[in-house]
């Protein structure tokens, strides 16, 4: 059993609600950093805890806050980034739904850190119900004297404003959410400027992903130091993976990222194995955007060690033989899952949220669905490989924001691995549309060189 | 702070010095000829413009005289600042060579190439980056998405489908005119330029969006299918407008003038106005007045020689070799097929014969089959 940070009171009955999450121990925190502790030493005690981000990237988030601009007279402004839209990732939903107050919490001490006195919740338009819940903490937190003016006789003002995304995936990008957050149209700035300079309304801004601002409260309650002793490597504290595919118990589960993937999907305390006894195929670990691995390389690295669930260990060996921990969208596919169709659902993604601003971006994504949709209809030619190989290289990198690495990489990643099965697709036109390429090879032990 | 401070900056081995806070783009425009990359979205005159089409990708090779690291990726010239002692690489770099070929090929995914029957060539931003950049073969073969002809206005169509959405327009509506009434619809590649329900643009200096239009999406309903630019004389000329500065191109045959521009500079831009402000025209300049004796004219405006206008007609033979070899010589002692002969009599009318059955005009298969034989 790993520690849990978290979700430790996520079953209490109640918890929802402002009295129990209080009585179970909560704004413990904001009472400690408004009253002991300066907004420096916040920031002090988040870059000793290691924490980072939890949207995908990864970037420290201490490092991130110390970026953030000062100018005199000038308001500054944290923005919580809750447009979780990546496919497979669920992680976000989970923890406002059930633990709002926890998020509240965080983000009271994370404003007070800041000087952010106008403090925005930018939520995924389709989780509606869930806007609904934080307002409501938001009016119970506010009733009992932790949001508002003058918080705890401290002189601190906090407001906290709930903002409805419309619906876009791009708007999960840090200046495109800026943008969508001002009244406008949802397109990524380029930067430079970053938004720690100018971002809302021009304004120095900090964007952080749910998941991070809650990891605030424990690392205030229990220190960073301590906070950083959980965990391994760069990878610190815990981390919440929601898991979906072929598994017999999807959810989200908070994980200490000193476990291998293989007890991550076997073990009846997490995935509790695949589904119906068949056998792994393959995984995309960290959100659709992330490159997809086979069984065998996802279980150990290129080396022959086994895999862990944390940042260091899942990308071990770059791209070419590991992927990244990204956002924790832990997707798993069994021995009946055709890869050329999951590669080419995830490109119909990308080509409908690409917000067509940059050229390669919009015209690429839209592209690559095209090659695809003919590759998996069968009438697929083995030319249409290196094209679309050529196509990925061609957008990655070039894009304004990482939306269009983000489409690049499972293409590259599915012919990187699978390139077999593509063969296969497009050599047997008819069998693909009524029979499965299988499991094949794919989750055969790698020959590692003595 | 009076003084300015000035950056060294090399672009492809050429040094120039500029002022702090100038764009690489801008930078490397002021040494000029191949060394300043292309653009399709920026424009100097309207804030925000760029960073959006990506040809002008450049690799900085060194970041500055502080800071030596290269930058990891290919940025984007026309938003990225000179450092002091920066070193930029443009065409002497591969990696920028293949994404700017990558992002032309893109780039014309979805234009429709209808260059024979549009306004625009001749004097098109897309046909120039695509005869340098481009290739003459696609590797698309889906259909291209195509949108209705709308007309904003009584002066102005716009032919979406010719769309690369530079967002110059759009920021010449917001920034020339007071009400925001043109923007962008829906997203990704079914994203259109569009007006709030077909209203129409109404105001006096909108009318620009048509020079600042690299493609021929927005056209001069008063020049549409009126003429080829390259037949056209461009002549300065000027008139005391009341709303503007009425400093134009006409573009004349004979007496008769055709169309009226603003007057651009070398790089597509409008030019500035004696005073230094951009000398966007109004809309009477632009449309009503077609009369050579509404103007004065100064004399005949300084054409690029590359440029088509200049040569009178489309196919020149500047930078470009003609083929020397005859006829004879390319056909290598065969004989030609004959051209298909249509007339009442031929098989070609005959109801069960198939057209791939008569013997059509020679092309490529011809030749090669002959060679593979001998």
């Amino acid at each position: 059993m790993g520690v849990k940070l978290l979700l430790d009171k996520a079953d209490v009955p109640g918890i929802r609600t402002y009295e129990v999450y209080r009585r179970e121990g909560g704004y413990r925190a904001v009472e400690k950093a408004l009253k002991q502790m300066t907004t420096d030493e916040i920031v002090e005690e988040v870059k000793k805890s290691g924490l980072r981000g939890r949207g995908g990237a990864g970037f420290p988030t201490g490092m991130k806050w110390s970026f953030i601009a000062k100018p005199e007279g000038v308001p500054r402004h944290l923005v919580c980034n809750a447009d979780e839209s990546e496919p497979g990732t669920f992680k976000d939903r989970y923890l406002m739904e059930f633990l709002p107050h926890l998020l509240l919490e965080g983000l009271i001490v994370s404003s007070y850190a800041l000087g952010s006195h106008d403090t925005y919740i930018y939520i995924r338009g389709e989780y509606a119900w869930i806007t609904t819940i934080l307002e409501e903490a938001i009016e119970e937190a506010k009733a009992a004297g932790w949001l508002g003016k003058n918080i705890l006789g401290t002189g601190f003002d906090c407001n906290i404003h709930v903002q409805r995304g419309g619906g876009a995936y791009i708007c999960g990008e840090e200046t495109a959410l800026i943008e969508s957050l001002e009244g406008n149209r949802g397109n990524p700035r380029i930067k430079p400027p970053f938004p720690a300079i100018q971002g809302l309304w021009m304004r120095p801004t900090v964007v952080n992903n749910v998941e991070t601002l809650a990891a605030v409260v424990p690392i205030i309650n229990m220190g960073g130091e301590e906070y950083a002793k959980i965990g391994v490597g760069k990878s610190t504290g815990t981390k919440l993976i929601s898991a979906c595919g072929n598994i017999n118990k999807p959810g989200v589960y908070e994980i200490d990222m000193t476990i291998t993937v293989e007890e991550f999907i076997y073990s009846d305390e997490y995935c509790g194995g695949i589904k119906d006894g068949k056998k792994l195929k393959a995984c995309i670990p960290g959100g659709s955007s992330v490159p997809i691995l086979p069984a065998n390389l996802l279980l150990t690295t290129a080396k022959g060690e086994p895999r862990y669930m944390n940042y260091e260990s899942l990308s071990d060996g770059g791209f070419a033989t590991g992927s990244m921990l990204g956002s924790g969208g832990f997707i798993v596919l069994d021995e009946d899952q055709c890869i050329v169709k999951n590669t080419y659902t995830l490109a119909r993604f990308y080509r409908h949220e690409s917000c067509g601003q940059c050229s390669p971006c919009r015209e690429g994504t839209g592209w690559m669905e095209k090659i695809l949709q003919k590759i998996e209809t069968g009438k697929g030619e083995m030319s249409d490989i290196d094209l679309l190989w050529d196509i990925q290289r061609k957008i990655e990198g070039n894009t304004i924001c990482p939306l269009g690495d983000a489409a690049a990489w499972p293409v590259a990643a599915a012919i990187r691995h699978f390139r077999d099965e593509f063969e296969w697709h497009i050599n047997n036109p008819e069998l693909s549309q009524t029979s499965n390429f299988g499991l094949q090879h794919y989750a055969d032990p790698i020959h590692v060189p003595a | 702070m009076s003084e300015q401070t000035f950056f060294k900056v090399t672009v492809d081995g050429i040094t120039i010095e500029v002022p702090a806070g100038t764009t690489i783009l801008q930078a490397a425009r002021k040494i000029g000829g191949e060394v300043a990359p292309p653009a399709m979205c920026y424009y100097s005159k309207l804030k925000g413009s760029g960073g959006k089409c990506r040809t002008c990708l450049v690799e900085v090779a060194k970041g500055s005289e502080k800071d030596p690291r290269p930058m990891p990726k290919l940025v984007a010239s026309c938003r990225t600042t000179v450092m002091d002692g920066m070193e930029v690489k443009n065409i002497t770099s591969e990696k920028v060579v293949e994404a700017r070929a990558g992002v032309v090929e893109f780039l014309l995914l979805n234009h429709p190439l209808d260059c024979p029957i549009c306004d625009q060539a001749g004097e098109c931003h897309l046909q120039d980056l695509s005869f340098d950049h481009g290739k003459s073969k696609t590797r698309f073969e889906f259909q291209k998405r195509t949108f209705k002809k709308h007309d904003l206005g009584k002066n102005i169509q716009l032919h979406m489908t010719r769309c690369i959405l530079c967002y110059r327009c759009v920021f010449t509506a917001d920034q020339l005119t007071n009400k925001r009434v043109h923007g962008i619809l829906d997203r990704g590649d079914h994203a259109e330029i569009a007006t709030h329900i077909e209203k129409s643009l109404d105001n006096e200096f909108i009318g620009n969006v048509i020079d600042v239009c690299p493609v021929g999406a927005l056209t001069d309903k008063t020049f549409r299918f009126k003429n080829r630019v390259w037949f056209l004389k461009p002549m300065d000329a000027h008139r005391d407008c009341p709303s503007c500065s009425g400093r134009v191109t006409l573009w004349n045959r004979g007496d008769e003038v055709y169309r009226v521009t603003a007057r651009k500079d070398e790089w597509g831009e409008i030019e500035d106005t004696p005073d230094g402000k951009p000398g966007w025209i109004c809309n009477t300049c632009r449309f009503d007045k077609k009369e050579a004796t509404d103007w004065v004219i100064e004399g005949p405006r300084a054409i690029s020689r590359a440029s088509v206008i200049s040569q009178g007609h489309y196919a020149g033979n500047v930078g470009m070799t003609l083929p020397t070899e005859t006829f004879k010589a390319v056909n290598g002692g065969r004989t030609p097929h004959l051209l298909m002969d249509i007339h009442d009599e031929s098989e070609v009318n005959q109801q069960n014969i198939h057209l791939g059955q008569i013997q059509g005009p020679s092309h490529g298969d011809t030749f090669n089959k002959t060679e593979n034989a001998s």
